[in-house]
């Protein structure tokens, strides 16, 4: 009997197998059994209602995407009155992913979906602006993180996942800055910012000129800050970047993740978690294992023999 | 399964294959997400939208009729009898016919005809006349006749090429269609001019009407939140998802 479940940032999950935010919605419900996922991550919502950014909001690249979607939402009103419900029928645990422009929203925000029944954990997407650092992204740098964790883990006592970005020269220091403030888990990573333009007419592909980089082509990128952040923390690492198939979630274990999301994979393939989690399990069979928990981390780094000195 | 994908013109292909049901049950109006193959040209990484051309549930075909623009209608090109596409659909809301109409108007430009084809042959279904006025730059691109006129349609054929196609001469085709009593509702696909004046005559002459609507989509079912545009409900502005909410939208919608 193969046993996929683990424990995550203070969840126990059937198995390690859950969508990215943002990658996800309940229209999914009827192409997938939600019931089979680890968990239930939902789109960024702010408190305030947002209409997003300008179209064209994606653009195709080479194996992946550009989005500038801009975190449309209909506000955290409506998300607890009329998604909370719904997401409550079915048993995978609910991350609410979370948004603000400054550390004081963040905090307001995650008390209030404290109070209501059905949300299991937040997530912090700690890779938007912020307006009291001159709009840039909390996660950049690692003394941002660290004050909006702080205000996070004081206003909450859910499990609190922090999403971070890997738009930074120092992943490492701030995920160390996380797990200092409190966080439970660690997410790596969002997208990398990006750019397109069209040759013929000389103009951004994206209505906002830059955007998000997603899918198969930054897995490598992804991969190597999960490598460096198992290095730098303790708490769980959820690997999240060009995950399409179980070779994709397995190579991320090996890194150092304990979990991992799949996002842009799900556009394509609205199977893709259904089929990241039976390939799962297909793996530990021909590999003989009782579960995923050897793999975390387990990447051998070492012995390789520097070549001589030319003689 | 493919069975057929053959050039009707220049431009376009007709792609025929067997989906089998439910896939076939899809209704006028509705499309389908296709993961195009991959070239040695091209790598399209999205799937494609695509309207229904034709679904038939007695047979469990669906076609597609399009226009070879891009990197996935060049790989939908490449297509063989034999070969495998993946598909997922029917997606989205459909046409829906007013209740009491006795004769329908369709506007159809370039390949907006593929998606009005099936709605004419549901009107027909139930009795209700249609006009079907096709527009395109010229007549080489005109296509669906065979569709219309098996149905019974009147056609009315308007081209660049002979000078018909302008706003202005549509309009005065539309209103004397509206004065004869042939114009119980209006639909477009195609063009966003020919919208705007569908949209604006049908609040003129009280004419309920749907749009087909096109957007560039990553997921097709809803969760990207790329496909979205502004819609007009009462006095205010909302973003609405293609995908999600429509393809199809009533006119008066249309901002």
């Amino acid at each position: 009997m193969i046993d996929l479940s683990v424990d995550v940032g203070g969840l126990r999950l059937s198995n390690p197998v859950m969508p990215a935010s943002g990658t996800f919605a309940d229209g999914l419900a009827n192409t997938i059994d939600f019931n089979r996922l680890g968990a239930f991550v939902t789109k960024t919502i702010t408190h305030e209602k947002r209409t997003g950014n300008p179209v064209p909001r994606v653009a195709e690249v080479h194996s992946g995407m550009l989005n500038a979607i801009g975190i449309p939402s209909k506000g955290s009103d409506y998300f607890i009155r009329e998604s909370i419900p719904f997401y409550r029928k079915f048993s995978p645990p609910l991350v609410v992913s979370i948004s603000a422009p400054s550390n004081d929203g963040f905090a307001r925000l995650a008390a209030e979906l404290s109070q209501v029944e059905g949300v299991a954990a937040i997530e912090a997407n700690i890779s938007c602006p912020n307006i009291e650092e001159d709009g840039k992204a909390f996660a950049m740098h690692a003394r941002s993180t660290a004050a909006v964790v702080k205000a996070l883990r004081a206003s909450t006592s859910l499990p609190l996942w922090v999403k971070l970005t890997p738009n930074t020269g120092e992943i490492a220091n701030v995920a160390r800055a996380a797990q200092e403030e409190g966080a439970d888990a660690i997410v790596a990573a969002n997208t990398i910012l990006g750019m397109a333009i069209d040759i013929d007419t000389r103009r951004p592909k994206l209505g906002n000129v830059m955007g998000g980089m997603s899918g198969p082509a930054i897995k490598p990128i992804v991969v190597r800050m999960v490598y460096q952040c198992h290095r730098a923390v303790s708490i769980p690492i959820i690997g999240c970047g060009g995950i399409a198939t179980a070779e994709d979630a397995i190579e991320y274990m090996l890194a150092g993740a304990k979990a991992v999301q799949v996002g842009t994979a799900t556009f394509i393939h609205p199977t893709a978690m259904i089929d990241v989690i039976d390939g799962l399990v297909q793996y530990c069979r021909r590999k003989d294992l009782p579960g995923l928990q050897g793999l975390v981390g387990a990447v051998e780094d070492t012995g390789f023999v520097p070549f001589e000195a030319m003689a | 399964m493919v069975i057929s994908n053959a050039w009707v013109n220049r431009d376009y292909k007709h792609l025929v294959l067997d989906a089998g049901l439910p896939a076939a049950g899809a209704k006028a109006g509705q499309f389908f997400h296709l993961l195009c193959p991959a070239t040695e040209q091209d790598s399209p990484f999205f799937r494609r939208p695509m309207s229904t051309y034709r679904a038939d549930p007695a047979t469990g075909r669906v076609e597609f009729l399009y226009k070879v623009t891009g990197a996935g209608t060049r790989g939908l090109a490449t297509l063989e009898a034999g070969d495998k596409l993946p598909m997922l659909g029917p997606l989205g809301v459909g046409f829906t016919l007013p209740a009491g109409a006795r004769h329908i108007v369709v506007l159809g430009r370039g390949v907006g005809l593929a998606t009005l084809a099936p709605l004419a042959e549901m009107a027909a279904q139930a009795r209700v006349g249609v006009t079907a006025i096709l527009s395109a730059r010229d007549a080489a691109n005109l296509m669906s006749q065979d569709r219309f006129t098996a149905i019974g349609a009147t056609i009315v054929e308007v081209t660049d090429e002979a000078g018909t196609s302008s706003v202005e001469n549509v309009e005065r085709l539309l209103r004397e269609l509206h004065a004869a009593g042939r114009a119980d509702a209006f639909y477009t696909c195609g063009s966003s001019r020919l919208t705007l004046l569908m949209q604006r005559l049908g609040a003129e002459l009280s004419v309920p009407g749907e749009v087909a609507m096109e957007q560039q989509m990553a997921c097709g079912i809803g969760m990207c939140y790329c496909c979205v545009r502004a819609f007009r409900e009462g006095d205010r502005l909302v973003s609405k998802r293609v995908c999600w909410d429509g393809p199809v939208f009533p006119l008066a919608e249309v901002a």
